[in-house]
């Protein structure tokens, strides 16, 4: 794999390097392609970023290596966690219908919290307040498989978040947020995410960052991921000191980037570099 | 006075450079900007091209072909194009401008991506181990320019 994607890199640059107009060329190329289902507006999942034989392995069930997460996610539902001996299943008995469309709506506003909730709080709150159990991290294996299976769930359907009434002061602090500039390379999201998508950073194809495929398989990862994890990771990327996954200020972030990709189709799991 | 016995040590076993980056990047050294440029070298000597090239190249460093394509380093791979190529760039603007542009590129144009690459304050959440440090030091920043005045 790691060899197919470093030729692939090698290639893009050299075609960069001959090319008599270097900036543009390239993403003019790319958008002048029809991305179906993909491209909303002009919004465009990662998937529209990635190789083809990275879109090959997210497009075949069998290959793709999220779908064992979203197994293990299956059989998680109906086991039973925690002191109240319940599982999942207990309350939510048919998780296809229950759990439809739930995806794509989160962050929600919580009025008792008075706050923004991701789906992992949204879960983890049933956990500890109705089952008896531990809040699960956001990147434990349990969480992940609960948290790909859920996404599964919505497969195809719009994201489509609430950023109005009660959640519109914290769509605000997360559009700022995205914004700020930060850390000693002192980027924004923006400047890579909304200025550049298209364009090579090294040996990387910038994409919109958009989060409509979490937790997203990546490969170099070789496992799922949350959007908290990529959040950091982005932050790291620049020298900027992170924020902890689940904290307020990457609660807010994920409500903004969510709306960023508003009418993109749900892809959990999707596979990415 | 351990400071002292450690650096001491460094110059001894390593090059001047590392010193450089461990001990010197906490003060800024003061420099004048005119008509768009910094005429002055930073450190009072011109740059080593040999040494600048390499500093380019380092992910950890310069990493301008992060951004940046150089026909002159096509033996490196993944050159970025989040920027315009270097190639012939020392024929267009003067070292002075130039070494404006490495130190911080904020001067000509705030909304731009690429780094300060001379500078230590006015951070964000900066990590701490970065703190008091610029990306590159002065003779890094002199180093790294004479390479890119051989991109005629
Ligand atoms: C004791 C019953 C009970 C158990 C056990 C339980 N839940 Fe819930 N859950 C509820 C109720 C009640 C609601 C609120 C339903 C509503 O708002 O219509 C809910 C809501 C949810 C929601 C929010 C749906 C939405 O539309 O926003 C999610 C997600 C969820 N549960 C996931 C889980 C998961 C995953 C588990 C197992 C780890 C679990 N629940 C276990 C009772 C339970
Ligand atoms: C220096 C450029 C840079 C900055 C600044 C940056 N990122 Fe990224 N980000 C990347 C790269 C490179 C990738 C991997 C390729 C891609 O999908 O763009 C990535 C990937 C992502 C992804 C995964 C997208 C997917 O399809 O799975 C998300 C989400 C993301 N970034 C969000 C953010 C957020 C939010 C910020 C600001 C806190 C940020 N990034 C800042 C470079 C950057
Ligand atoms: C994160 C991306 C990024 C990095 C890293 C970067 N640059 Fe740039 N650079 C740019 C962009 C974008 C421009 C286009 C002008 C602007 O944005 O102001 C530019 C412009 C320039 C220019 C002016 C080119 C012209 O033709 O006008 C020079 C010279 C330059 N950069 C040198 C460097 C050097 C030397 C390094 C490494 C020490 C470097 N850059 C690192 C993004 C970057």
């Amino acid at each position: 794999m790691t060899n197919i994607k470093s030729k692939l890199g090698w290639k893009l640059a050299t075609a960069v390097l001959g090319a008599a107009v270097v900036a543009g060329s390239f993403a003019a190329s790319a958008v002048a392609k029809d991305w179906g289902k993909f491209q909303v507006e002009d919004r465009r999942s990662g998937y529209t970023y990635m190789t083809d034989e990275t879109r090959d392995v997210q497009n075949d069930d069998f290959e793709n290596p999220g779908m064992l997460w979203v197994e293990n996610g299956q059989s998680l539902w109906s086991t039973k966690m925690g002191s109240a001996g319940k599982s999942c299943a207990s309350c939510h008995a048919d998780a296809d219908k229950d759990m439809k469309g739930v995806a794509p709506s989160y962050p929600k506003y919580n009025a008792k919290m008075g706050k923004m909730e991701t789906l992992e709080q949204r879960i983890n709150r049933d956990i500890v307040e109705k089952m008896g159990g531990k809040a699960l991290k956001f990147d434990s294996k349990e969480m992940l498989s609960l948290m790909t299976y859920v996404g599964k769930i919505s497969s195809g359907m719009p994201v489509n978040v609430k950023v109005d009434g009660p959640a519109a002061p914290f769509f605000a602090k997360g559009k700022a947020f995205y914004y700020q500039r930060r850390g000693q390379l002192d980027m924004s999201c923006a400047n890579c995410h909304e200025d550049n998508p298209g364009k090579l950073i090294r040996a990387n194809t910038l994409s919109e960052g958009q989060i409509n495929g979490f937790p997203t398989y990546r490969l170099k990862w070789q496992k799922p991921g949350s959007v908290h994890r990529r959040f950091k990771g982005c932050n790291k990327n620049v020298r900027a000191k992170p924020f902890k996954r689940g904290s307020d200020e990457y609660v807010n972030l994920e409500l903004y980037v969510k709306w960023r990709g508003r009418g993109l189709p749900t892809e959990t799991p999707s596979v990415r570099n | 006075m351990r400071k002292t016995k450690l650096a001491a040590g460094i110059i001894a076993v390593a090059s001047v450079m590392a010193v450089q980056s461990a001990f010197a990047d906490s003060h800024i050294k003061k420099y004048k900007i005119e008509d768009g440029a910094i005429k002055a070298s930073l450190t009072g000597k011109t740059g080593d091209a040999a040494k600048g090239k390499k500093v380019a190249i380092n992910r950890k460093k310069g990493n301008c072909l992060a951004c940046h394509a150089i026909s002159d380093l096509k033996d490196q791979p993944f050159h970025g194009n989040v920027g315009p190529s270097l190639d012939g760039v020392a024929s267009n603007y003067s070292e002075g401008e130039l070494r404006l542009r490495i130190v911080n590129a904020k001067t000509s144009n705030e909304d731009t991506i690429m780094p300060a690459f001379y500078k230590v304050d006015g951070y964000n959440r900066l990590i701490k181990k970065f703190k008091g440090k610029s990306v590159l030091s002065a003779q890094e920043v002199e180093d790294v320019l004479a390479y890119v005045m051989t991109l005629k």
